[in-house]
């Protein structure tokens, strides 16, 4: 077994830092495919962004952050639907099908209906973001993702006032998905939730890209959340379903353990997971010897996010 | 055959060094993956625990097998237990926090899993400690008490493991079970040995 995993490491490594050394060539190789036809290249055209590695940046995006490099990004991810384990489910997460998509938005909103990821993009002006990501593992890297406000979104689908929270749910596709076929740890399929303001705040993006290129399917392909001051998990990966609601949704990890994954998951170094400090984080491509990052409250985002939390007790309302 | 068992010490000896040189070629060639720190406390963590099995075993194979000599694999395989148990722990000071002792003091005082970490280091150091001969002697009866205790350790380690996950519990479970498997012949033994002096002792005394 061990054996094993060592070769699997071995040959990743090696394939990912040539990726990463070839990036631009990559870049340019799949810029042509999609072009050539595949199915986010309408979006592409109708976006005038033919070249997705020179996009605008985000007024919120840190310029000051150096970015992890791309291999350790794309082998380093969890996805549970596909395996517990993050070599695995890179692996698996190849059997995605993430052809056609489309997102069901419904719920508190004066235009529900089912809209192509395409024709989403169509209305959209995409931006490259460069994030810091925070793990509830105690982990963090810097992601320069590609996407647009889901606020712009949710503006062209009208929202009623009586919106005040937003579920995300995942995709359920469980002949790809192993973890789901046999029902395995979460129930599935992965939902999320998200407070109106929350949801509606610049910083919150929905991503389709990474590095100047589509999403890896493992990174959460083809269609997902970030939200750069919460733990990673809120940021869901492969939305297929959007919905306005009244109520609070009931949130995959927060319903697993209650007491250790909370429904606001902001970062926040004073509160500590029931069995695990939070107070600092391990850089991904950082070296041996190499302090860990203190970690920072919000994330970082503290700036632009605290007002959110002003009258709450971020200890209660972990 | 007869070869191998003649050379079966020196080949103990490699055996305890392959995981660690293994390493260090995989450090050398940078082949630890996206978060190469996290990994070596995972591989130094996991041979330790298998050492610590193989240390539990010897007892065991020996009374199957009625081959004698065997107390020095159980110390060799013991040391080598303790030997990546300090290399983790000597992970986690240095090149993991590289002596910041205000986060390390932090991350274990939040850190439940850490303090089963502790106990089971705590124990397998007084253990090591205690490991050479003139030790055993000085310590008579209370060395076999005080050795008892790497059950313990090894129970205290593997709940380091399992209290650290979100919830796949897979491998940290497969250990425990080699743990139980291993203390159930133990107890079975004992049991036995039990019944066996209380059949005898009627016969004596009549």
């Amino acid at each position: 077994m061990i054996i094993k995993t060592t070769k699997e490491l071995v040959a990743s490594e090696i394939t990912d830092i040539s990726v990463f050394k070839r990036r631009r060539q990559i870049i340019k190789a799949a810029l042509a495919a999609m072009v050539a036809g595949e199915f986010i290249a309408p979006a592409i055209a109708a976006n005038n962004n033919s070249n997705w590695a020179n996009l605008p940046k985000s007024n919120y995006a840190d310029k000051s952050l150096t970015p992890t490099p791309a291999g350790l990004i794309k082998n380093y991810t969890n996805y549970y639907e596909f395996a517990f384990n993050k070599q695995d489910s890179t692996d698996l997460a190849k059997n995605l099908r993430t052809d056609a998509w489309s997102v069901e938005i419904t719920g508190e909103v004066e235009k529900p209906g089912h809209y192509y990821l395409e024709d989403i993009l169509s209305q959209q002006s995409l931006q490259e973001y460069i994030y810091r990501f925070r793990c509830v593992e105690a982990w963090s890297m810097v992601v320069p993702w590609i996407g647009f406000p889901l606020a712009d979104l949710l503006k062209s689908v009208q929202p009623l006032s009586t919106a005040r929270f937003v579920k995300f749910t995942s995709v359920y596709q469980p002949d790809t998905m192993p973890k789901q076929a046999s029902n395995q740890m979460l129930e599935w399929p992965y939902v999320e939730g998200l407070r109106i303001d929350e949801a509606m705040h610049p910083l919150t993006i929905l991503a389709v890209g990474l590095y100047g290129d589509i999403l890896p399917n493992q990174n959460g392909a083809p269609l997902r959340l970030i939200v750069p001051w919460k733990y990673g998990f809120k940021s869901i990966k492969a939305i297929v379903k959007i919905e306005l609601l009244k109520r609070p949704p009931i949130t995959s990890w927060n319903s697993f353990a209650p007491n250790e994954y909370g429904f606001y998951a902001n970062v926040n170094p004073d509160v500590a997971h029931p069995r695990w400090s939070q107070n600092s984080e391990r850089q991904l491509g950082s070296t041996f010897f190499t302090p860990r990052r203190q970690t920072e409250l919000f994330n970082g985002y503290g700036e632009q996010v605290a007002s959110l939390y002003s009258e709450m007790n971020l200890r209660h309302f972990f | 055959m007869t070869y191998l068992i003649s050379r079966l010490w020196t080949l103990s000896i490699v055996g305890c060094l392959i995981p660690f040189l293994w390493l260090i070629v995989d450090i050398t060639f940078d082949n630890l993956g996206s978060n190469p720190i996290q990994e070596l406390h995972i591989r130094l963590g996991d041979w330790s625990l298998r050492f610590l099995w193989i240390t539990l075993a010897i007892t065991p194979i020996q009374t199957i097998t009625k081959w004698r000599g065997m107390t020095d694999y159980r110390q060799l395989f013991g040391l080598c237990a303790f030997f990546y148990a300090t290399l983790h722990v000597l992970g986690y000071l240095v090149v993991d926090h590289y002596f910041q002792w205000r986060i390390i003091g932090i991350d274990i005082l939040e850190s439940s899993y850490i303090w089963f970490g502790i106990i089971a280091y705590f124990i397998t150091l007084l253990l090591a400690l205690s490991s050479p001969k003139w030790a055993k002697k000085r310590l008579g009866k209370t060395w076999k008490k005080l050795h008892r205790f790497i059950y313990i350790a090894a129970c205290a380690a593997i709940m380091h493991y399992f209290w650290q996950l979100k919830g796949n519990l897979a491998d940290p479970l497969f250990y425990l079970l080699v743990i139980f498997i291993l203390l159930g012949f133990r107890g079975l033994v004992w049991l036995k040995d039990r019944q066996l002096a209380q059949l005898m002792l009627p016969k004596s005394t009549k």
